[in-house]
């Protein structure tokens, strides 16, 4: 189990002056749903915006995160 | 390279669209995975899939070999597309199609 503002302290962590929201989609603190607007996307592929999500999330990812439905977007 | 690489490689090769995911087409295990093959139905292409719960090895190696955690992953002319969330943005958008169709 992990928090939400864990997982959005994680993220601007790593993506300073992003927007991020976080949903715990059912209650349980396993499967999320995250919404990144970052300026470090800019000029990234899908694919490398969300590998970058992943990086700063790290070994949550593999652990205590089972599911997280991400949106990402450049700012 | 390792040998799991090696063979994830191959798959990726061989095969024009291969979907890396839980279950089979006809059996999906997650609903991630029965959502790109829903797609990939959708859109009429024809496609390979793997299923890596038959295979422990391919699980953890196929997450190494894009350096992406999750799974479902569709590759597509030897390419990485993405997972689940980019499949089904690319799939809105129209661009699947033309990745498909190029």
């Amino acid at each position: 189990m992990i928090d939400p503002d864990r997982i959005r302290t994680l993220l601007l962590e790593a993506l300073p002056g992003a927007d991020v929201d976080v949903q715990d989609l059912t209650g349980t603190q396993d499967h999320f749903q995250a919404t990144v607007v970052a300026p470090q996307f800019s000029g990234k592929s899908l694919v490398e915006q969300h590998q970058m999500v992943y990086r700063a999330l790290g070994d949550s990812m593999k652990a205590e995160i089972h599911a997280l439905a991400l949106k990402t977007k450049a700012k | 390279m390792s040998d799991i690489k090696a063979r994830i490689q191959e798959m990726v090769d061989k095969n024009d669209v291969v979907l890396f995911m839980k279950g089979t087409k006809s059996f999906p295990q997650c609903g991630f995975s029965a959502a790109v093959v829903d797609i990939l139905e959708k859109e009429g292409a024809t496609f390979e899939t793997v299923n890596v719960l038959s295979d422990p090895e391919l699980r953890q190696g196929i997450k190494d070999f894009s350096s992406w955690p999750t799974i479902p992953q569709l590759y597509i002319k030897g390419k990485f597309v993405g997972g689940c969330d980019i499949v089904t943005e690319l799939h809105k958008s129209g661009e699947l199609k033309k990745i498909l169709g190029s």
